[in-house]
């Protein structure tokens, strides 16, 4: 048994005090392909950000382990100022920084990587191309190329497959497995539960509590879905504080 | 004839000679900042600080006269200052950065006039308001020389955390979580330098006027930030030549000038600017096949 990648103890998320996570505990094993589900505003994203640091736990920790020590984070598309001047090479080749860094040129070598991850999501052509110019689904590609090159252990998607066609999401979605072949961890935000039915062994289904956790089939059962859509969306403007930790 | 209209203005006297040279060097820095103040969206930020300025050069003038050093010293802590309490109240209050910096720098420049006009006279005012780009002595060159080289160092050294800040900073929070905060930081300071360095040549209310329009107009010409930099230095360099020129033939004020000269260059590049200029998008031309 190897050490897990993540370890989450009693893990709570919160914004202005108010939890988006609660009381999450568990393991997320080395090299497993996890599905992240639950209904709008069940803490979803805001896990992800807890585990890249974006956030600070309001209780509990979130352990790193050895096999997660370089992280790719893909946030929600809408997040990148794609008015920006920047051509797709430039964003691509960006996925080499923990390589380059600050001031490393990009030789030769590191030319052709990008050039293969380009062509890896069918963006070959497109190098000179402003991101300002890409369709939603080109510029999730692109963003895909910038992961591939990242080479991270642990590698965190949230909603990689929204508003994104057929084509493009099952190519996306063989670069998912072809990461997962390659030991990497990964966890996936996703909505679409057939999706994660169908690609995914192993789901974690939160509300803002986590509802299931474990092999897909059994995680999304009627029961717990129910359960999960049960969830009360709105914060409670007066609400007490938590004691459930200390008891 | 043309010689006499384009060179010997330069070539008889100094003061012409060296504010080529400060408008040079104020071209050099500014562009390159004004270009990523803008792909920032702080295009008004800049001006805001300019302002803020005032203040500190004021005190320095009231208390040591028309120093450099004194003017410099005051102005630079006084953007500093004002640069990072807006950053502070915008932290920990519920009012944005922009509406704190408006309410900064609007105190500051009401405050900087009260102090220079209690010592000053009235020359001392427009001397501080609008600059002396025709009265720069070798120390002031030497400040704007030196601004200049340390800008685009420093801009060489921070461009790809700083441009990768600007298109997607959640990714690069992820691949360093300092980086981001170190390169604004830097470019922060960066445009305090530039505005200090301006302040002497152009005053405190046409500071801005060789960082934001020159950025601007090069936006019309390229969607490269490469180019763009290029083409504002380019541009801001030609503004103040052609500055110097007309206004010494035609009795106008040096400063304004350089700045009208550059904002006539705005409005042709809005107008005729290849990338996204007004005419181009009237007329785009017949579409392509493929």
């Amino acid at each position: 048994m190897t050490a897990p990648a993540l370890r989450f103890d009693d893990v709570t998320l919160a914004y202005d005090r108010h939890p988006a996570v609660h009381h999450l505990s568990g393991a997320v094993e080395a090299g497993a392909l996890v599905a992240v589900v639950g209904p709008n505003g069940a803490g979803k994203s805001t896990l992800l950000k807890g585990i890249v640091g974006a956030l600070k736990p309001a209780g509990g920790r979130i352990e790193h382990g050895p096999a997660a020590r370089r992280i790719a984070y893909l946030p929600q598309m809408a997040e990148i100022d794609r008015s920006f001047p920047m051509s797709v090479y430039d964003l691509v080749a960006m996925g080499l920084w923990s390589r380059v860094g600050l001031f490393g040129g990009i030789g030769r070598r590191e030319a052709g990587r990008v050039a293969d991850a380009l062509a890896a999501v069918g963006l070959t052509g497109f190098e000179r191309r402003p991101i300002g110019t890409l369709s939603g689904g080109q510029m999730q590609r692109a963003l895909f190329a910038r992961l591939l090159l990242q080479d991270a252990e642990l590698i965190l998607l949230d909603e990689p497959f929204a508003a994104i066609d057929a084509k493009t999401s099952a190519d996306l979605l063989d670069l998912v497995r072809r990461w997962h072949g390659e030991k990497r961890t990964i966890l996936a935000v996703l909505h679409d539960v057939d999706l994660v039915r169908r690609a995914f062994p192993q789901a974690l289904l939160i509300a803002r509590e986590p509802i299931a956790w474990g092999e897909t089939a059994a995680a999304l059962a009627p029961e717990n879905m129910l359960k999960a859509r049960r969830m009360i969306e709105a914060f409670d403007p007066h609400a007490h504080a938590c004691h459930r930790d200390a008891a | 004839m043309i010689y006499d209209a384009l060179v010997a203005p330069f070539v008889e006297f100094a003061f012409m000679r060296r504010a080529l040279v400060g408008a040079l060097a104020l071209a050099l820095g500014g562009g390159p900042v004004g270009v990523f103040l803008m792909l920032r969206r702080m295009s008004l930020t800049g001006d805001a600080m300019a302002h803020a300025i005032l203040p500190g050069a004021a005190i320095g003038f009231l208390v040591y006269g028309l120093s450099l050093p004194a003017m410099t010293f005051g102005g630079l802590a006084a953007g500093f200052a004002v640069a990072l309490l807006a950053g502070v109240v915008a932290r920990v209050t519920v009012l944005r950065e922009d509406a704190s910096l408006a309410a900064f720098y609007l105190v500051s420049l009401a405050l900087g006039v009260v102090i220079v006009s209690l010592k000053g006279s009235n020359v001392d005012l427009l001397h501080v308001l609008f600059g002396t780009v025709l009265a720069l002595d070798d120390a002031t060159l030497i400040l704007l020389a030196c601004v200049a080289t340390i800008t685009l160092a420093s801009l060489a050294l921070i461009y790809r955390p700083l441009a990768l800040e600007c298109a997607d900073p959640n990714f690069l929070r992820s691949v360093s979580p300092r980086a981001g905060g170190i390169a604004h930081l830097v470019f922060l300071a960066l445009v305090v330098l530039n505005l200090v360095a301006g302040f002497h040549a152009l005053g405190t209310l046409l500071a801005v006027g060789l960082m934001m329009l020159p950025a601007a107009t090069a936006r019309f010409w390229s969607a490269d930030v490469t180019i763009m930099t290029i083409v504002a230095v380019g541009v801001g360099t030609v503004s103040g030549y052609a500055g110097l020129v007309v206004s010494y033939h035609a009795g106008l004020p040096a400063g304004p000038t350089i700045i009208l000269v550059a904002g006539i260059l705005y409005l042709v590049s809005l107008f005729a600017g290849s990338a996204g200029g007004l005419a181009r998008n009237l007329w785009p031309g017949r579409h392509l096949e493929a």
